[in-house]
Order: structure tokens, then sequence, then C-alpha cells
């Protein structure tokens, strides 16, 4: 591959690197040029490894996005029987203001057979069942529940077909958990703050 | 790039380039006298096809670029800005939307072509490995291009996929919202894959020089898989196969121009034409055809995990199949029972297409209720999908190391021309379709 000037131009520049001599003479002594080499390996390795760091956390959240982190919201607004959808950390919410008849089939269910068991007491604040607030994202795959459908009356995700109840515990499909419960506090009994 | 160069510089300027940067040379070498089996069909102009739709692809790209804006008010807008506004816009990304369904269409065949010649035996391996890589590329790329448009199934696909990363157990969900960069998919997310679909490419096309050499060390494999044994079974590249991949090439484009110019959208989904709305999922996400068979071996499996698993794992069997595949033998020209195999194998993906286009729920043979099985229903899509999902990895896992040490395969050629000079006995059926043959 190389021109014959290309071949002993090597030649000639490994004459000058093999001039410098005892270096690779036994192992056990290290001299001041193998202490160089393995701190200039160890710095540089050091400095890329600082920097990956910055490169890699520069994927996560931002400051304002996390900024957004929290919502409001004015519950007066959602009728008995109906659920409210609003957007919150760009994902939906589920708010549902439950019937008593949807809140004692939910009590029914408490101690059936649940893939992922939790009561339904679990699943709202205390005193404020007929208040479910949920994450509106499938735990499968993150499609939207519809809300009301399904063989449990909670929702049903038309993606892969998983089945929620009226406490959003999955019940039947491919998802592995119940419907998220965001954090949140009742700021007063009309108005809720959620993240 | 190996072996013995024929290269002599023609002028004054070769030579001095030659002795300064030979690429005339490397040039010379491996498109113009680079030897090549002289028995290749037309399975073979696949990888040259796919040079010109790797081409294509990243023009039309830089261009649609110029338009685009990557931000979640304004992407959907600025698409359709190309498509209505922009000066021959519409034939711009028309090609380039047809253009990735035409690259997989290639890709395909080409990949197919491999497993039926045994392309990936040795000494072959690392070539098919980089072909797995940049396979990879393309389907991280396709992905991420999908969703740039913003509409409902760029969305929710990007949604579902990227969840698929969450199934993970542990470190899922925070790799999850790193990809995201937020907590769900959003702006952060959408301006990420813009900046990865202009990257990969040129990713991809950095892997294909180095399958190309690959390609060249060894040099090609043949219909008949052996090897080649002297001057007499190859003819220079040029004009041979420039001729031969340049026809290929021609019709190949003329199929591609009839969809971007009389159906456009005939591979695409309507519903992508709908704004993304993060609110309301579609009632049926399905990715792209290409990626349908892998959407259903996902489906077929019940649990998240799983299901994740078994979709990479088919992915993975191609990786491992220079070492599962325990046959001497390359070509299954002389391997009938693999032969049958191989074709099953196809039908199975294709099946697998078939069943990821469908709803999991949906019946074979519409109004048969009879199937039912302890529960489950057979007659259900569901239920194909796991029989050839089986099937696949019964394939690559069973199938190709158990024949290759039972199965007594056909005599092979001496050479590669034996069996075209003397039009033996044992010249396969279809080989007087391949009209190389007959010179």
């Amino acid at each position: 591959m190389f021109s014959p000037q290309l071949k002993g131009s090597f030649k000639v520049a490994s004459t000058v690197v093999g001039a410098t001599p005892e270096h690779h003479t036994g192992g056990e002594d290290p001299n001041r040029r193998d202490f160089i080499h393995i701190a200039a390996t160890v710095a540089a390795v050091g400095a890329a490894g600082g920097l990956a760091w910055p490169f890699i956390d520069q994927m996560n959240p931002a400051a304002d996005t996390l900024a957004l982190a929290s919502v409001e919201f004015d519950l007066s607004k959602v009728e008995t029987g109906q659920q409210v959808v609003i957007k919150w950390r760009g994902k939906p919410l589920f708010i549902r203001h439950r019937s008593g008849k949807e809140i004692a089939s939910a009590i029914k269910d408490n101690h059936a057979d649940l893939r992922d068991p939790q009561t339904d007491e679990e699943r709202h604040k205390a005193g404020k069942a007929e208040w479910l607030i949920l994450i509106g994202t499938c735990t499968h795959l993150g499609c939207v529940p519809t809300f009301g459908g399904g063989d449990y009356g909670g929702w049903f995700c038309p993606c892969h077909g998983s089945h929620y109840d009226t406490s959003g515990r999955i019940r039947k499909g491919p998802a592995p958990k119940n419907l998220a419960v965001p954090e949140y506090t009742f700021l007063s009994d009309s108005k809720v703050k959620v993240g | 790039m190996s072996g013995h160069s024929n290269y002599e510089p023609k002028n004054g300027f070769e030579k001095w380039l030659d002795e300064r940067l030979p690429i005339i040379r490397l040039g010379y070498d491996s498109l113009v006298d680079f030897p090549t089996p002289k028995n290749l069909n037309y399975w073979y102009t696949f990888g040259g096809i796919l040079a010109v739709c790797l081409g294509i692809q990243i023009v039309t790209g830089i261009i649609l670029a110029m338009h685009y804006v990557a931000h979640v008010d304004m992407a959907f807008a600025s698409v359709e800005h190309i498509m209505r506004d922009v000066n021959y816009g519409w034939l711009v990304r028309y090609m380039h939307s047809n253009g990735a369904s035409m690259f997989f269409l290639a890709v395909y065949v080409h990949m197919f072509r491999g497993l039926y010649y045994g392309s990936y035996k040795a000494p072959r391996e690392v070539l098919w490995l980089l072909g797995c890589v940049i396979y990879m590329l393309m389907i991280i790329t396709a992905f991420m291009g999908y969703v740039l448009p913003w509409g409902q199934m760029s969305f929710h696909g990007a949604v579902v996929i990227t969840n698929l990363i969450g199934a993970i157990p542990v470190i899922g969900p925070a790799i999850t919202t790193w990809l995201w960069g937020g907590f769900a998919v959003d702006d952060p997310t959408l301006n990420r894959f813009f900046s990865l679909h202009y990257l990969m490419p040129f990713m991809i096309a950095g892997v294909v020089g180095l399958h190309i050499w690959a390609l060249h060390v060894p040099g090609n494999n043949n219909p008949t898989g052996v090897n080649v044994k002297s001057k007499e079974d190859t003819v220079p590249f040029h004009p041979y196969y420039t001729v031969k991949d340049g026809f290929a090439i021609s019709v190949f484009l003329l199929m591609y121009a009839a969809f971007v110019f009389f159906n456009p959208n005939a591979l695409g989904d309507a519903v992508n034409y709908v704004p993304a709305n993060p609110l309301v999922t579609p009632a049926h996400i399905v990715p792209e055809w290409y990626l349908l068979p892998f959407y259903a071996i996902l489906r077929a499996v019940p649990d998240k995990l799983m299901g994740v698993i078994f979709m990479g794992g088919a992915i993975a069997m191609l990786f491992l199949l220079p070492w599962l595949d325990t046959s001497k033998v390359r070509s299954m020209r002389y391997r009938p029972t693999a032969k049958l195999y191989f074709f099953i194998f196809v039908i199975v993906t294709l099946i697998l297409g078939y069943c990821g286009g469908q709803l999991p729920d949906n019946k074979i043979i519409p109004g048969l209720t009879t199937f039912q099985v302890a529960a489950s229903d057979l007659n259900s899509v569901v239920w194909l999908s796991r029989l050839a999902t089986a099937y696949y990895f019964a394939y690559f896992l069973v199938i190709l190391p158990v024949l290759g040490l039972t199965e007594s395969p056909l005599p092979q050629p001496e050479s590669i021309s034996e069996p075209v000079l003397s039009h033996s006995a044992n010249a396969p059926i279809g080989a007087a379709a391949s009209p190389e043959k007959r010179g």
C-alpha cells in the first residue's frame, strides 16, 4: 500500500523513537517516562469522564420544564359521574367525580384478584372518595384510556385492550400497574393542587 | 482496497496525485477493476439500489430541514407549508417519505438475499454484522423521522415506543424521562429527535463505507456459494455490474416514482394528517409497514417486559446468525430442506407484518367462533402472531443449528464456472430465468 519512499521514512521515524534506551527493560521499576504516560492517560480519561456527565445530563428535564410541574384546578366544574381531562406535565390528568355506585363497586372489589393489589382507600384522599385524580396514561405503553369503557366501567385503553375499574386499578389486559396517582393536595373543598 | 492493484495513472496529474493521495486508485480498484463473480443475479443489485436510496434520503432530507421547524407549535404547520407553499416542496417531501419505504423494501430484499445464499457465513461474518448495524440505525432513524411531522400517529407512536424503554426494571423510567427531556413526549423530545434524525444518516453512510470495505476483503458471495477459484470465475465490476446495477436501479426508481407521483400516501397512515393531541389517543396505533413484524412480536407476548425482550431478540437473532447456522454449505440452492424452511420463514415474516397492522382481537377467519381453547380464541390475530413469533425464533435457534448437522445437501459445483458453462443437471430450477446464465 505504501510507496517505498514512505516505508523508508517510517523506518527513520522508528529509529528516532528507538533512540531512547532502557524504555522497555523490566516492568518492576517504573521510571519517569512510565509515570508521565500513566498520569497523562489518567488525566485524559478523567477529563473525558468529567465531560461525559454534562453531555448526558443535558438531556434530562430542563429547569423551566421542572418549574411548570404543578397545576391548580377548580373541582366545582366537574359534575357527579363526569370526568375532566387536563394537561399536567405534558400528560393527561383524569379528574373523575365518582358516583356512589362507582365508589361502592370499587370498594366491593378491594379483595378481588388484582394484578397490582390496592384498596380503593389507598387511591383517593381520606374523606374524598368521590374525587379520583389519576395520571391518564395507560401503564402499558402510555396511550390515553377512554372514560367509562371496559368490562369494569372505569377506563378502557384502545391501544392494546387494558381494562381499568372505577378505582383505576388494572383488571384485564397487558398493562402491569394501576393508573398512577399523582402527588396532590386539597387547597380547599373545591380546589386541588397537583404536583 | 485489498490485493493487487492494476491501476496505472494515465497522465501527469494522475501520477502526481497518486503519489500523494491514491484516491483514483482506490476508486479504480473498488468500482472498475474489482473482480466480481460472473454469476451474480438480480438479487445482488440491491446493494447498489440501497446506496442510491441513502443518497436520495440525505439530499431530500437536507432540503426538508431548510423549511421544517422543530417545535411542537409549528412542526405540523411547517410540514403543511412545505407541502403547499414551498416550491416543489410536495415533491421533495413525498420523495423523502416514500423514499423511507423504498429504502426498507430494498433492505429487506437485500437481507433475505443474504439469508438465502448464506452470505453471512465465514469469511463474511463482519460484513453481515455491519449490515445488521446499518439496519438497526435505519430503524432508529426512520422512527425518529416519523415523529417529526407531529401528527397524531407521530406523537402517539413516539409515546408507545419510548414507553417500551420504561419496561426495563429499576432504571427504565429514569431513561425514559432522560430521552423525553421532560415528563412526557414534548418539545424537547421533538427537538432532539430532529437533531439525531439529521445525524444518523451520516452515521449510516460511515458504516456503509465499512460494509463495502468488509465486502471487498473476501469479495462477493455468489448464488452458488462456492468460492472464486480462478480469474475465469470473475468479471471486472465495470462495465459488467455497473450496467447490471444501473438497469436494476432504473427499474427500482420507476416503481419509486410511481408511488411518489401517483399514490404518495398509499404507504402512510391518514391519521398522521391530524395534528398531535396528547389528550386523545387514536383508536388504532400502528407503526409504518416496515416495522409491523416487530410490532406484532411485541404484542404477541402478554407481559410488557418480555414483549420488549422478544422484540429486541428478533433483531439479536440476526446478529447471532453467523454462529447459529451450522451448515458448511453457503447457498440454499444445494440445501433443499433448508430452502423449504427458508421460504416458510419468508411467509412467516409477512404474516407477522399482517398481524402487526391488525387489532389483536381481530378474527383471522370472520364469523368462525369454534376455535376456543381454554378461554383463548385461537382464531385471533394475537394467536396467529404467537405462532408466527414461535416459528421466527425457532428458525434461528432450532432449525438452522440442527439442520446443518442432520441434512444431506446436494453436491455443489466444483467452481462458479462449472454449472454456468455445462448447464448440468444440478442446475437449480429457476436458473434459466436468470438472464446472466445465457452468456
